[in-house]
């Protein structure tokens, strides 16, 4: 079985490594946490290129229920089939959709499974999945049938700390917190992504990113994939080093901002503090 | 193997169990973490510790436990002859230092822990990684020598950094304690979650489904409704520093276990007494501070305010004009608690202070009057009635 490094495009700090190779190991989800924008998603992806693996992707919102990851009985489609006398009507099997569990355990060689912001569902959800990720198999009711997994998939879970998730669930996981990163990774980072990006300009965009973080009070900090985006737009733009080197931070909006402070109340902070500022400075 | 490591853990409150020990002993055995000190450190993080506030107190744990086990097993500590010794400390001191070191009076002392030193660099470098300087141990360095002389920390190997992961203790702000504690908060807060029908309509809504399909002569109609959702939302308010000093933790704890209880919760500092301006957070409190009435601008009618505080204080910073303690105050507090109840129309007071003694303090009187009577004990049992009269 291949081991998990860090990619070109992907940089993995040894500890991620660690923890990745740990839960492929042992066959326990990996639970990651961090930030928003640190690379979380990114990172199943880079596990299952990593290990040439295929990916599901299972992502969860509000309303998904642990039980369509494993499969659903579309009784309504048969209740429809029977009013028109359709004779796939008879057989219950038919109306059993498979979930992205049932896909993951069926898959003819391992996968990586994502379970993306597990903390989006509702507050049970984690607990609905304990058996079937501990056993990694699960009944289905309708067809008395079992349902394993012919190879343990690598469960990749993330999530955003929006609730708290069950003891037992965790007991079960291996974890990982993504720490922001510093300067020295962070530029390993942009590299990795942009190899032939300007050193000043990237010099001077890191300086102003740095600089709008330890702004306390915004709502949404700009993060890792905020900074590649706004990397790009300046590059896109052709903006010269000088451009970023004028504005200080905490006193104007940097060039292209709308690329790192994602709503109106941060934008707002910055021009108040900007007014603030040029009204110190008469 | 690492059993008293697990008990430290749990002392310590991380919350680790057999499970997880055996899970990091099978990944030993597994070979996940090679043989390297770092590597077992992130591989016994991410078995053991499952809450990024928890990290800080694990790399505290690991860096009592682990220390001085950093080296190499089976390599036995060398003799060094004293005379090597004292010319290499010749060699990397300074004729300065060298007084200096004298001076300093043990000169013995200081050359039994440079033998020491030098045993251990001698160990790591057959184990195959380098130097390590553990923060604040060598004299050298503690004296004011230069410790690029000696030759001490100066290499950035691997090893060190790894050391320095768990001294640095990088994830103390996320620390936040006391949930644990707090389950029994939960429980009773747990009553104030309203079940509100809003959102996207995902559920099957049977007898209006039964209806329809009657109605539509037998044929298969169906409806749907929006799913039962935690909609309430809370702003809280606490008073801090002053009288409140005792009554932190408690607060912190109720902070705590409140946080995801509710769909929103925003929560704002104040003192004693609510005046023209609130704030968020009590060391940068000049930075964070917002005018009250733009907090009664941002958040609606439909906003539950709570009120943590003991309410203990002058009279006069309640009904006079300039009667606070810290500022002078346009309008006096109980123009700003009413403009607060008016606005928000389900609000609470939650008090710490024995009720027993509520009347023996004229200023809880008052404000229990402004808040209509609406002030509880901050107890289970007050906050159980505190959720009730908040939720109906």
């Amino acid at each position: 079985m291949g081991r998990f490094k860090g990619t070109e495009k992907y940089v993995a700090s040894r500890e991620l490594e660690v923890a990745v190779n740990a839960a492929v190991a042992l066959q326990r989800p990996l639970l990651v946490k961090g930030e928003p924008g640190t690379g979380k998603t990114v990172l199943a992806q880079e596990i299952a290129k990593a290990l040439g693996y295929p990916l599901i992707e299972w992502h969860i919102k509000s309303t998904t229920k642990a039980q369509q990851g494993l499969y659903e009985y579309d009784a309504v489609s048969r209740l429809r089939d029977g009013q028109l006398g359709d004779p796939r009507v008879h057989d219950i099997a038919n109306y059993i959709v498979r979930g992205k569990l049932w896909d993951a355990f069926e898959a003819e060689q391992p996968v990586v499974l994502l379970i993306d912001e597990i903390d989006k569902a509702d507050i049970e959800f984690p607990n609905d999945l304990l058996l079937e990720l501990d056993r990694m198999q699960f009944f289905v009711y309708e067809t008395r049938k079992t349902v394993a997994a012919r190879h343990r998939p690598v469960v990749i879970i993330t999530s955003n700390n929006e609730k708290e998730l069950p003891d037992a669930f965790l007991r079960r996981c291996f974890f990982h917190y993504i720490r922001f990163p510093d300067r020295e990774t962070m530029e390993r980072i942009v590299e990795a992504h942009y190899p032939d990006i300007r050193r000043d300009l990237l010099r001077e965009a890191l300086n102003v990113f740095f600089e709008i973080r330890e702004v306390n009070e915004l709502k949404k900090k700009p993060a890792t994939s905020e900074l590649l985006d706004w990397l790009k737009l300046l590059t896109i733009e052709d903006m010269p080093a000088e451009a970023l080197r004028s504005s200080d931070a905490k006193t104007t909006l940097p060039p292209l901002y709308g690329a790192m402070l994602k709503n109106e109340q941060d934008v707002h902070l910055f021009e108040r503090l900007a007014f603030l500022a040029r009204r110190r400075g008469q | 193997m690492f059993a008293p490591f697990i008990l430290a853990l749990r002392a310590a409150g991380v919350p680790a169990s057999i499970m997880e020990y055996l899970a990091l002993l099978r990944a030993m055995k597994e070979g996940v973490a090679g043989f390297s000190v770092d590597d077992f450190y992130h591989l016994s993080r991410a078995a053991l510790v499952k809450d990024e506030r928890h990290l800080d107190r694990f790399d505290r744990v690991f860096g009592e436990i682990f220390k001085g086990l950093e080296s190499p097993q089976g390599e036995a500590p060398r003799e060094l002859p004293v005379e090597w010794l004292r010319k290499l400390a010749e060699r990397v001191l300074t004729p300065e230092e060298m007084e200096q070191v004298k001076a300093l009076g043990d000169f013995d002392t200081l050359m039994e822990t440079l033998k020491k030193r030098l045993e251990e660099q001698k160990g790591r470098h057959q184990g195959g990684s380098k130097w390590i300087g553990t923060a604040g141990t060598s004299p050298f360095g503690a004296h004011g020598y230069n410790p690029e002389g000696v030759r001490i920390g100066q290499e950035s190997s691997r090893h060190r950094r790894a050391v320095k992961v768990w001294d640095q203790r990088t994830f103390r702000d996320l620390d936040e304690d006391e949930a644990l504690s707090s389950r029994n908060m939960k429980v009773a807060l747990r009553r104030l979650r309203r079940f509100a029908r809003t959102g996207a309509a995902t559920e099957l809504d049977l007898p209006g489904t039964i209806g329809a399909t009657a109605r539509n002569g037998g044929s298969l109609d169906l409806h749907m409704v929006p799913e039962r959702h935690n909609a309430v939302k809370v702003l809280l308010l606490m008073d801090i520093g002053g009288s409140m000093d005792d009554h932190i933790r408690i607060c912190q704890e109720l902070f705590t276990a409140a946080r995801s209880e509710f769909k929103h919760l925003e929560f704002w500092y104040f003192h004693n007494c609510l005046y023209e301006r609130v704030w968020r957070t009590n060391r940068r409190r000049r930075e964070t501070e917002r005018p009250t009435m733009e907090l009664l601008r941002t958040y609606g009618p439909d906003w539950r305010l709570v009120i943590v505080g003991d309410a203990t204080m002058s009279p006069y910073e309640i009904i006079q004009p300039g009667g606070s303690v810290e500022h002078w105050n346009e309008e006096a507090g109980q123009v700003w608690m009413s403009r607060a109840t008016r606005h928000f129309r389900k609000a609470a007071w939650l008090n710490p202070v024995d009720p027993s003694h509520w009347r023996y303090t004229q200023s809880i009187g008052i404000l229990q009057r402004l808040m209509d009577n609406r002030m509880y004990p901050l107890t289970l049992a007050g906050l159980e009635t505190m959720a009730r009269e908040l939720a109906r």
